[in-house]
């Protein structure tokens, strides 16, 4: 086990190497760079800039440079603003993209597994239909469009709870997180029927029934747990994508939140958060799909994680 | 002995796309306290919809009990809410399927899968549980208990697993265990092995049996009497001895004829019995075996046979038992 997490850790360094190394070369790649849209400043100044972020030494020697400072945990000061590095930017949004991340992280959860098990419970009936309707709404309509609804009739019409803003008060959290849930609710309502369907159908279940269980009993005790293990695949990307913040949502909620950074450092082309929004994004993900690779031994014994032959399958 | 259950002209439907399947045409038979029975026949002649019946196991709709009832102890196990059958499951009537690789639940250690109805049907505390279950599972003969309740269905073989189902079904010391091709999907020497397990269990629990089973070999080696089915019905019912030596239905002697003796010569083709069974969407006015069958007349043709008796115990369902038939039967 021991040896198994050690060899996966060593893989996620090398991951995280190779995706250091991909984004600052395509970065580079992208014509211009972050003095591109400045007021037309002098020669004279945009050579001293140049020399001040570095960009003016051999494409080669930034990169090895740039790895020493990602390796340090320094992903050096940000162009656009100023007086921030871009730790500073991260360390600031991070805790709140991950608040907004956990809390629609636990709706979506709650919500898609109730819905995905009473759809299977009443296959093909009226509440199958109607969760898989709303599933179908999760998924099709732009959280954008839901979060514009949800200000509209929650905040303007009903004014149950406040339009946006962030730090005040929990009533702030809840429409954004509602908004945020919506797809991966859906995602995981129909994953959960799916695989739900798939399980009632096995021969344990008729054993199950034979005991002289109930059918609630047996559906969540001897089903469910065989029905989640596709969903919890699902659930390591998710978390990743959640925690760090949607950017839509964070935007129309006012929320300062990290989503938003990763698209407008990209239009700015501020080099350092580009990379470090990336850099911190990757290791998010490689830690979650690490410790769901982690989870499907302790929600099916048959997987065993073990030290021997590639990874744990 | 008093009889323990009574199926009486038991009727079961499937609803199919564009009509409904006759699975299950007027069944009637019973089990004596301790006794054993089988139920043979092949493929798709309403053994197991039968036996799922009795448990209220087949799921409605598709399926539909149109017709009989199920006496069990006295009391119509068809009439009985969900409920009740909840109570019956498990604890009065216990069962054992097909294919053990797939019957038991792969995220749950075998022994919670034992401890499970022993909590719900007697209120045992989980550490009297454990203790129970380990008990039962070195009555099924399985070597180390204490270990094997802690794994999981993965960590045994077929054989184990089969074991271990046998420990589930009769953890509460059920009157009636219903095994439904206990054997089918266990190799031979596998199969002589949970036979003796079922056998020596019966002798020790006086548990009655229901063995369904298209394996003849299986119904010597257990069955008190036997219940031959074909398309629906009961053709032939008797004794084990009965049975073999004397068997009245052409379908019986069809399939005792079809067993391949060790003795025999390797040359000697096998003797199958020819054709298909009937399409049960609509079953035949007449004896659903007469296309088959090799003493066929025309009566067989329009109109299904009755009982008849050859002794207290044996009863075919055939024309060529009527006393007018006398001379085609000494052919």
């Amino acid at each position: 086990m021991a040896k198994y997490i050690l060899q996966r850790v060593v893989m996620i360094f090398i991951s995280l190497f190779i995706i250091v190394s991909a984004t600052f070369f395509m970065m580079k790649a992208i014509p211009g760079d972050p003095l591109t849209s400045e007021r037309s400043v002098s020669e004279e100044i945009e050579q001293q800039l140049r020399a001040y972020y570095g960009l003016d030494e051999p494409l080669f020697i930034q990169y090895v440079k740039y790895l020493k400072s990602v390796a340090t945990w320094d992903f050096g000061p940000s162009m656009k603003y100023k007086a921030q590095t871009v730790n500073d930017i991260i360390n600031d949004g991070f805790p709140v993209s991950a608040l907004l991340g956990l809390e629609a992280l636990f709706l979506a959860i709650g919500m898609g597994i109730i819905l995905g098990v009473i759809a299977a419970m009443f296959h093909n009936k009226v509440p199958d239909y109607i969760s898989m309707i709303l599933a179908v709404i999760g998924m099709s309509v732009p959280n954008f469009l839901l979060a514009a609804l949800f200000q509209y009739y929650f905040s303007l019409k009903l004014g149950i709870l406040p339009t946006a803003g962030w730090g005040d008060s929990f009533e702030q959290t809840i429409l954004p997180a509602f908004a945020l849930a919506a797809l991966p609710t859906a995602v995981i309502a129909r994953l959960t029927r799916s695989n739900m369907l798939e399980v009632l159908q096995q021969d344990y279940m008729k054993t199950a029934k034979a005991k002289g269980l109930s059918r609630l009993v047996s559906t969540f005790k001897h089903a469910l747990r065989n029905a989640l293990l596709p969903v919890i695949t699902y659930l390591g990307p998710l978390i990743a994508g959640v925690v760090t913040g949607g950017f839509v949502v964070e935007k129309i909620f006012g929320i300062p939140g990290l989503g938003m950074q990763f698209v407008t450092s990209i239009n700015n082309r501020d080099y350092p958060l580009i990379m470090g929004t990336t850099v911190f994004y990757s290791i998010i993900l490689l830690v979650m799909v690490l410790i769901v690779d982690l989870l499907y031994g302790v929600i099916d014994p048959r997987i065993k994680v073990s030290g021997k032959g590639k990874g744990g399958e | 002995m008093g009889k323990l259950l009574e199926v009486n002209d038991l009727e079961v439907s499937f609803k199919v796309h564009g009509g409904e399947v006759k699975a299950v045409r007027g069944v009637k038979f019973h089990v004596n306290k301790g006794e054993t029975i089988g139920i043979v026949g092949e493929s798709g002649c309403g053994k197991s919809v039968t036996a799922q019946t009795i448990m209220r196991l087949i799921p409605q709709p598709p399926a539909r009990i149109k017709n009989g009832s199920i006496m069990f102890n006295g009391e119509d196990l068809l009439k009985k809410t969900e409920r009740e059958m909840q109570k019956v499951r498990g604890k009065e009537i216990g069962m054992i399927f097909q294919d053990p690789m797939t019957s038991l639940n792969p995220t749950m250690t075998v022994g919670a899968q034992i401890m499970e109805p022993l909590i719900k049907h007697q209120n045992l505390s989980r550490k009297e549980a454990t203790k129970r279950a380990v008990e039962m599972l070195d009555l099924v003969g399985m070597p180390n208990p204490e270990k094997r309740i802690k794994q999981y269905p993965h960590q045994f073989s077929g054989g184990m697993r089969q074991r271990a189902m046998i420990a589930i079904a009769l953890a509460c010391d059920p009157s009636l265990l219903i095994a439904d091709e206990p054997t089918t999907a266990l190799d031979v020497t596998i199969q002589a092995q949970i036979l003796n397990v079922m056998k020596d269990l019966q002798k020790r629990l006086n548990t009655s049996i229901i063995m369904i089973t298209h394996d003849l070999g299986v119904v010597a080696e257990v069955c008190d009497r036997v219940v031959v089915m074909y398309a629906g019905k009961v053709v032939e019912e008797g004794t084990v001895q009965e049975i073999f030596k004397n068997p009245q239905h052409p379908y019986t002697k069809g399939l005792l004829k079809s067993v391949p003796s060790l003795d025999q010569d390797k040359d000697k083709p096998l003797v199958p019995i020819y054709g298909t069974p009937p399409d049960l969407f609509s079953p035949p006015p007449g004896c659903a075996f007469c296309d088959r069958c090799d003493y066929a007349m025309n009566i067989c043709n329009k109109q299904d046979a009755d009982k008849y008796h050859v002794s207290d115990t044996q009863y075919a369902r055939c024309w060529l038992l009527d006393p007018v038939a006398q001379e085609v039967r000494s052919k």
